[in-house]
This record gives structure tokens, C-alpha cells and sequence, in this order.
């Protein structure tokens, strides 16, 4: 894994990661709620995410690639990109569920252990977005999986999706 | 001197595109045409359909011509261009999905938006038909022979990328064929787009591809200004194609980040990542969005460069400019260098993919430069008046073209009364991925991300 801290000592530029905003504060009340009603084992203290793009235009993900990088620096909040669901607690899905890959989304999510969660990236996974409607797209990712967090945004800045995600983790934490 | 070829396009019958008129070619002289590309050196730029024609376009090298040719379909049928031009396949099997034209004397048609997952079949035609009783699953070329070995990539890819299928042959560690297959991500654009007001029909074209939103968006009104005859004012003409070149910017330092993390290179990865991120941050603070999606509309821009927006960009810009540099001499260093020299090679393609990783590396980091020469002397001289115009409700045809960091887009439309009645947009990812495939053959089966990367190879653009 990359370490940034040392990387960013000879970026000019980069000295500091950005400070750590806000937790997204309606998303962890209703995330703390539902995780206190299943009262589902605890994840641990750090977050392994596996993206899955059900129909994307890229947009979402070059966000995604962006606050992987080393302005954001993830790793300091415990989260982290793995590329094998068998490995992820969270499943990030982006795109307008397509008809196509809805099979390959609920594989990812039946290969995902239990407790896992699902975030819907991005107005098409939440909903559909601007493809609502359309013969090829079956809405957002609800339409194939049960949804625990949705982070709106066409695409979502890397500070809102950031925000998101670490309401899941204080959740998780709770 | 004219190619008999165009000679031959050019004695068909007119019909008014703009700029580049359009001729109709009866069925004997598209067959006669498909017969002279064996040996005559037009370029395939595209081919679409509508419900009653379908259409090539192609560039005449010896001349710069652009050529918009089309053919009348008969009985569901139409002369396969693919009999002498082997990259007019994928959309030979893109028409017959979306409007249900059959190429007959080509290659086989087989199905690649749809993969019988739809409710309906041919969505774009007059009367789409009822979807197939069982969905056809995928199906790949199988190389048989000692030690072949299939290793399917995908549509999940690995990493934080877009959904395609990549069946790779390999025997020991080498890879032997490569094969793609798309259509994963078809969100059914064009039929979305038809029959709306071309401002709306704009918000489709902008979710394209995310990465050449500025772009898509871009040809698409330049193509609509064009049939319309809309004659846009000087401050949008300026702030579109500084928009164009910032995007551009960030689209190529996207790829390089991207390529800097898969040879394992942080500080080229780290470098190119923060530039990029302090230009979109420049551009949200400038036009509003991070991408600029939905900034450039029909008739001009949508709103004015923001007070401080050229402050910010200048700057995020002259950072760029001085990164440069050292990301020369970082990928000049002995062990990147070593990775990316001679691997994934492609003889002939357009620029910037011509060559191995090295110099598709070397292109980009050009571009760069070039780019922020034209988005600094943009900022340095932006015209005072006029932000956009109203688009009139009238009819036409129009053709246009616009860089991304990928390559060309073409973006040819036809409007009815404001609205637009027929549409496709070309993305440069057309004719990238049959390029992946060659240049994937006999590399080690480890760098395919590499190879694959540094040919920026899109998706979404046409999965449409
Ligand atoms: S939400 Fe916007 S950026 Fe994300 S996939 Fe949809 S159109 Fe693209």
C-alpha cells in the first residue's frame, strides 16, 4: 500500500491531508438506528469496500479514484479499496442498475459475508438518475440489492462521498 | 488528387448535413465502395443507423475530406461494410441491436449492447420487438489447444474502473488472444435522447462519459448549432474550449494516476493525482462542477466563468505546467522505463496510442503540456461579451467533432422542430478497444491492467 504521509513530504503542495470534515450526521442516525434494530455484529475498526459499477459513466468513479488518492488518504480513517468481495464489509455500487449487470451485482453481494453493507453511489444508484425510465436500466441499486446508504451527487464530491463512508464507520462503531 | 472512392461518394446524391454534406449511395455503389476499401485509404470513423438508412462516416487522409455516407436499408438489410473494413463490426452488431439493420456479407452478426437481458429487442426501431425467451449470455472464441488456458477479467473489473468483459487465452504466464465484450453499461442514451428538446436531450450527452463530459457535450451543440445554423458569441466560444483543454488536462492525469499505481510508482501516482485534484478544484470553484457537466449547453455556455475562477485556474495550471517536468524524468527513471518500453506495442492506431506504453506515456504528458499552453492562453484572452444564445426551432442536419483526452468524438445529429430526431455520438473508445486487443497479444498476462490503462480504454461513451 502506498504511504502517504511520506510521499507528501516531498509533494509540494501536499503537506497536509485535508482536514477531516463533518460525518454526515442524518446518514449515521438512521445508519446507527438500523445497525442497533438487526443488532449486527460489529465490523471492527476499519472498513474493507469493494466498488461495483452497475452501469456508471465513469463519473462517479473518477470521484472514487480521487479521494483514494493522496489528498484524502483513507487509510487514516480506516477505509480501504479491496478487489475481492470476499473480502469487503461494504459494497459501493455507482451507475444506473443496468438490466446486464444486474446478475454480476447480486454476485458480488452474495459473495460479500455477512454483515455487510451496500452504499448507492451517485443519483443513478440511488435511483436511476437521469436513465429512469429507460428500457436498459432497471432503476437504482435497491432494484437489486437492499440499500443501507445512499449518497447522492451526480457525480457525489470526494468530501460528500468521504463523509458518507465515515458515517458508516462511526456507525459501525456506535 | 480525389480517390476514386470519393469520386464515387461524391457523383451520389446530396443531402444537406452541415458542414460536410451527406450523400446517399444507392445499394450498388455501397457495395461498389465496400469493394474499393480494400485498397483505398479512407478512414472508418464511425457507423450509426436511424429507421430508415444506415450511416458511415469516414475521413479521407489525402485530403482532410470528411465524408458522411449513407445507404437506404431494405428488408431489414443493408451491404456489410465489415467485408473489407474489420473495425465497422462492433457496430455493424451495435446497429443490428438497437434498430434491428442487418450487414449482410460481413461478419457474423452477434448480439453486443444486447445480451437478451432487455424487456424488448431493437429498441430504436419503429416497433421494437418482444424480448428473446432465454438471454444470451456471452459468448468467446475458444482457442483450443496444449496449455490454453481462458481467464475471464470482468464486468466486475478490479480496482475502481468501468464494467467490461475481457476473456484473455493464455498459455504458461503469456496471453495469446484477447477478446472484449461490452455492452454492460448500456443505459439506452439514444433512445432517451430522441424526440427531447435538444437543452435536455444536452444532459445525455453529458453522461456519456464522465471523463469527456466537457467533450461530448461540446460536439453534441457544436453539431446542433451546426444544423440549426446558430452562430454562438465569442466569450462561450472561448470558455468552451478552455473548458475542452482543462478537461482534457485532468482526464490525462486521471490515466496517469491511474497507470502510476499499477507500476507500483507513488510519486508518480501521488504527483499526478494532486495536480489533478487541484485543477477540478479549480474548475469547481470556476464553472461550478468538478467535471463541468452540463456546462456546456446548446447555444453557448451555461453560465460565466465564476469572479476568482481564473485566479484559481491559472494557478492549478502553472502547477501542472512546473509538474511536468519531473514527470518526464520520473518515467524516464531506469526501472518505469524498463516496465513500459516495448510493451503492448500497436503499429498503426491513431495518435496518441500509436507505439508501446512508453510512448503513449510520453503522448500524454505532451498533450499535457500542450494543453495548458492553450487553457493559459485562453485565460490570458477572454473576449468580453456573450455567454449564449437561444437555439431557434428549427430543422436540420449537423455534423461536429471535438478533442477529448481519449481521442475524437463525432457527434452527428438530425433535428426536427427543435427536437432532436435522430442522434449518435461516436466515442474515440470505438476505436481504442480493438486496438487493446492487438496490442494485449503475446504481453505477460500481469500487465494487462498496464496495457490496458495506457491505452485509456473508456466504456461507457459506446456502450451508450
Ligand atoms: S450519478 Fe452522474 S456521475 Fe455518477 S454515474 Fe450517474 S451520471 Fe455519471
Amino acid at each position: 500500500m502506498v504511504n502517504w504521509p511520506r510521499i507528501r513530504r516531498v509533494l509540494p503542495g501536499a503537506e497536509r491531508a485535508e482536514p477531516p470534515g463533518p460525518v454526515d450526521a442524518s446518514a449515521l442516525q438512521s445508519l446507527t438506528e438500523r445497525l442497533e434494530a438487526a443488532s449486527q455484529v460489529r465490523l471492527g475498526r476499519s472498513l474493507a469496500i469493494r466498488h461495483v459499477n452497475t452501469g456508471s459513466c465513469n463519473g462517479c468513479e473518477l470521484e472514487i479514484r480521487a479521494l483514494n488518492g493522496v489528498v484524502y488518504e483513507l487509510a487514516r480513517f480506516g477505509l480501504r479499496f479491496v478487489d475481492n468481495p470476499r473480502h469487503a464489509d461494504v459494497l459501493l455500487v455507482t451507475g444506473p442498475l443496468t438490466h446486464t449487470l444486474r446478475q454480476a451485482l447480486e454476485q458480488a453481494y452474495d459473495a460479500t459475508p455477512d454483515p455487510k453493507w451496500v452504499v448507492a453511489l451517485g443519483d443513478c444508484a440511488v435511483d436511476g438518475g437521469v436513465f429512469k425510465g429507460s428500457y436498459a436500466v432497471l432503476g437504482g441499486t435497491g432494484m437489486g440489492v437492499p440499500v443501507d446508504l445512499t449518497i447522492g451527487g451526480c457525480p457525489p464530491s470526494p468530501e460528500r462521498i468521504l463523509s458518507g463512508l465515515r458515517a458508516l464507520l462511526e456507525a459501525n462503531r456506535a | 488528387m480525389t480517390s476514386a472512392a470519393v469520386s464515387l461518394i461524391q457523383s451520389a446524391i446530396m443531402e444537406p448535413c452541415q458542414p460536410w454534406a451527406r450523400y446517399v449511395l444507392r445499394w450498388e455503389q455501397w457495395g461498389t465502395l465496400v469493394e474499393m476499401l480494400a485498397t483505398e485509404p479512407l478512414t472508418l470513423l464511425a457507423a450509426w443507423a436511424d429507421t430508415v438508412q444506415v450511416h458511415a462516416l469516414f475521413d479521407d487522409a489525402e485530403t482532410g475530406t470528411i465524408l458522411p455516407v449513407s445507404v437506404a436499408v431494405e428488408a431489414g438489410t443493408y451491404p456489410a461494410l465489415s467485408l473489407r473494413r474489420a473495425e465497422a463490426v462492433w457496430y455493424e452488431h451495435m446497429i443490428h441491436d438497437l434498430w434491428g439493420h442487418r450487414a449482410v456479407g460481413g461478419a457474423e452478426i452477434k448480439p453486443w449492447l444486447d445480451h437478451g437481458n432487455w424487456p424488448i429487442t431493437h429498441p430504436m426501431a419503429p416497433r421494437p420487438g418482444p424480448p428473446p425467451r432465454v438471454p444470451e449470455p456471452p459468448e468467446f472464441r475458444v482457442l483450443e489447444g496444449e496449455g490454453m488456458m481462458q481467464y475471464p477479467i470482468g464486468p466486475v473489473a478490479p480496482g475502481i474502473a468501468e464494467a467490461s468483459h475481457l476473456r484473455l487465452t493464455l498459455r504458461g504466464d503469456r496471453i495469446v488472444a484477447a477478446e472484449a465484450r461490452l455492452g454492460y453499461t448500456h443505459r439506452g442514451t439514444l433512445a432517451l435522447m430522441r424526440g427531447k428538446p435538444a437543452r435536455t436531450a444536452a444532459r445525455f450527452a453529458a453522461r456519456l462519459a464522465g471523463d469527456a463530459t466537457v467533450a461530448h457535450s461540446m460536439a453534441f451543440a457544436l453539431a446542433i448549432e451546426a444544423a440549426l445554423g446558430v452562430e454562438i458569441p465569442p466569450r462561450a466560444i472561448a470558455l468552451r474550449s478552455l473548458m475542452g483543454a482543462l478537461e482534457r488536462i485532468a482526464t490525462q492525469l486521471d490515466i496517469l494516476t491511474s497507470q502510476g499505481a499499477l507500476l507500483g510508482a507513488a510519486a508518480i501516482q501521488g504527483r499526478c493525482g494532486l495536480r489533478q485534484e487541484h485543477l477540478r478544484r479549480a474548475m469547481a470553484i470556476a464553472f461550478g462542477h468538478r467535471l463541468m457537466m452540463d456546462c456546456v449547453v446548446p447555444g453557448g455556455v451555461a453560465g460565466d466563468i465564476a469572479r476568482g475562477g481564473v485566479a484559481a485556474v491559472r494557478q492549478a495550471l502553472d502547477a501542472v505546467a512546473r509538474e511536468v517536468p519531473d514527470l518526464r524524468r520520473l518515467y524516464q527513471g531506469p526501472a518505469v522505463s524498463a516496465r513500459l518500453c516495448g510493451l503492448g506495442r500497436i503499429r498503426s492506431g491513431p495518435h496518441p496510442v500509436q507505439g508501446d506504453t512508453d510512448a503513449r506515456t510520453r503522448a500524454r504528458l505532451d498533450a499535457i503540456a500542450n494543453d495548458v499552453d492553450i487553457a493559459i492562453r485562453g485565460l490570458d484572452r477572454l473576449p468580453t461579451e456573450g455567454l449564449s444564445v437561444s437555439m431557434p426551432t428549427g430543422s436540420g442536419e449537423g455534423l461536429a467533432q471535438c478533442r477529448s483526452a481519449r481521442g475524437e468524438v463525432w457527434h452527428w445529429v438530425r433535428v426536427d422542430h427543435g427536437q432532436v430526431a435522430a442522434i449518435f455520438p461516436r466515442d474515440p473508445g470505438w476505436a481504442l478497444w480493438p486496438l487493446a486487443e492487438a496490442a494485449l497479444r503475446g504481453a505477460p498476462v500481469a500487465d494487462t491492467a498496464l496495457i490496458c490503462c495506457s491505452l485509456g480504454l473508456p466504456v461507457s461513451g459506446l456502450d451508450l
